[in-house]
């Protein structure tokens, strides 16, 4: 009798522990339960002669991408909360890196690239160690996250012209867009990112960020969205949706982004660049431009529109 | 005689019935401007004491510091007038629109401007598809950033806009009320396009506001204000005289 009283009390005892050791863990971790399922819509991908589909990224994003990603794409994965700049929202389908006009989705191959590339200055790694294939899946499958992929098409990619050859005189005018576009509100006068608005800037999400720095990272100074001067081109002909970064396709001819991207190369100092040579030969200093057309008094300026139409 | 007879009455009043078919129907879609239509009309007020606007502080731009010396700006979060009259207050019908109504798209194309670092108007109501300008008036570069909710039919831009440059056509392409739209140069500047369907009108100083063209009908008139949200009413329009409808929101 006492045994099997002595057996009950031990029963009795060790529920009560179990039941408050589980209560206890249940508090560290309140969100224990099933979570509402991803509905992995059929959505697909093209790069090149590669076909994404979805379902086959599921498990790859699972692995590599949601921890900071989120499992539903919201950018509120684990690691998230550590993260400057946090991940990309992909319910929100706004992207940074795009060769496509403000507002508009980026083609499938600006998200394959950025993929690949990763990120410079940011927790984004560079998955090229992924396959094509994998990566065209995983493209397919962040479209499953914002219905803005099922109705709308991507926009159409900007035209780039042949680049001109760097000349002084295109890094000249250069400076001089830089000076009348007022670049250097924001990125200040050397690119250090320290214009007088840079303090107050804060991203679509109300976050603060900073400008870019041209004169950061020596040889190896990097942009967030490739390091070619066509890449530098499409930044500033495309801006930097969900940033404080716009679109200057309404007011910049084409060739005459290509003088500024000759310019902001130089404000890399440290950076071996055609543009840089360029400018040690003339001593280091840049002459003031001298505009050999001048547009007629009072004439507005020929065609403002953007290469792919007005928005 | 008579199955004769009667034939020619069936086709006779077909066709009178289709005739003034016919004639109604062209009367409801070439008359919104007649006198058949109505509108409505009433003030917006605010009960209680308004919230303390801020100066803003403009000394990162030259320009705009200068510009407004005499004068300094202050938030318009909530602006009431010496009536007691509160103005940018949004009216729209938000029930009871016919389709033709509904989807009827103003010619008027109006202008959203960047002035002495404001934007002027603050409050901007539009319909969908309705075309309007951005222009820059000040004498340095602003960029224009509208930041509607995601996902929806309209969506975030941003586009610089230096000196000198010709005014941007812009459309929204769905309803929104209201879309926000800020400047990062400067970031003190804040407005809203309120994007509707519909006629629709934004209050004025004294916090009055006309609706015109609006077919005789049962509507739900709604008033939106940016800091104290919506509210609605129902009102009765018939043709020639303008109905009433007053707002009176309460200050917290």
């Amino acid at each position: 009798m006492r045994v099997f009283k002595s057996i009950y009390g031990c029963a009795g005892v060790l529920s009560v522990v179990l039941a408050a050791g589980v209560t206890a863990s249940a508090q560290d971790a309140p969100d224990v339960g099933p979570k509402p399922p991803v509905v992995v819509k059929p959505m697909e991908s093209r790069i090149g002669n590669v076909t994404g589909h979805a379902a086959d990224g599921k498990s790859n994003y699972r692995r590599y991408c949601a921890g900071c990603h989120g499992d539903y794409g919201d950018s509120n994965g684990e690691n998230a909360v550590w993260l400057d700049p946090r991940p990309r929202d992909f319910t929100i389908a706004t992207f940074k890196c795009r060769s496509t006009l403000t507002g508009t989705l980026p083609t499938d191959e600006d998200l394959f690239n950025t993929i690949g590339r990763g990120i410079t200055n940011s927790n984004m790694p560079i998955w090229n160690a992924l396959s094509p294939q994998q990566r065209a899946d995983l493209v397919a499958y962040i479209k499953i996250f914002s219905p803005r992929w099922e109705k709308e098409k991507a926009g159409e990619p900007i035209k780039i012209p042949a680049e001109p050859p760097v000349t002084l005189e295109s890094i000249s005018h250069g400076k001089a867009l830089f000076t009348k576009l007022e670049c250097w509100k924001c990125h200040g006068p050397h690119g250090e990112g320290d214009g007088p608005s840079a303090a107050t800037l804060t991203d679509s999400k109300d976050l603060p960020i900073r400008p870019y720095n041209f004169a950061l990272g020596k040889n190896d100074s990097r942009f967030k969205c490739g390091n070619t001067n066509q890449d530098i081109y499409k930044i500033f002909m495309t801006g930097v949706d969900g940033t404080p970064m716009p679109s200057f396709a309404d007011v910049i001819q084409p060739n005459d982004a290509w003088d500024l991207v000759h310019f902001l190369r130089t404000l890399q100092v440290d950076r071996h660049s055609k543009e840089n040579e360029v400018l040690s030969a003339a001593h280091g200093v840049i002459p003031p431009y001298v505009d050999k057309n001048p547009p007629p008094a009072a004439a507005p300026p020929a065609d403002n529109k953007p290469p792919g139409g007005a928005n | 005689m008579k199955a004769h007879y009667k034939k020619f009455a069936v086709v006779a009043c077909t066709l009178v019935i289709l005739g003034f078919g016919l004639l109604y129907s062209t009367r409801r879609t070439l008359n919104v401007s007649a006198a058949g239509t109505g509108g409505i009309t009433g003030t917006i007020k605010l009960d209680g004491t308004p919230p303390h606007q801020k100066p803003i502080d403009m000394s990162k731009e030259p320009n705009c510091a200068k510009a407004h010396a005499s004068s300094p700006v202050t938030t318009e979060t909530v602006i009431v007038g010496p009536t007691g009259g509160l103005k940018w207050v949004v009216v729209y019908i938000s029930e009871g629109l016919d389709a033709a109504t509904a989807g009827q798209v103003p010619p008027a194309k109006p202008t959203w401007d960047q002035k002495g670092c404001q934007y002027i108007p603050h409050v901007m109501a539009l319909d969908v598809n309705q075309h309007f300008e951005v222009s820059n008036s000040d004498p340095h570069s602003h960029n224009i950033h509208p930041l509607p909710k995601p996902n929806g039919a309209n969506h975030e831009w941003n586009r610089s806009q230096p000196p000198g440059t010709p005014p941007f056509d812009q459309v929204w392409a769905g309803e929104e009320i209201a879309i926000p739209v800020k400047c990062n140069i400067h970031p003190w500047m804040h407005g809203y396009m309120a994007v509707v369907k519909g006629p629709t009108a934004v209050s004025d100083d004294n916090g009055s506001y006309t609706i015109s063209n609006l077919p005789p009908g049962n509507y739900t008139v709604t008033a939106w204000q940016e800091t104290y949200g919506s509210q609605s009413q129902k009102v009765t329009v018939a043709a020639g005289k303008p109905a009433t409808a007053d707002f009176t929101y309460k200050a917290k």
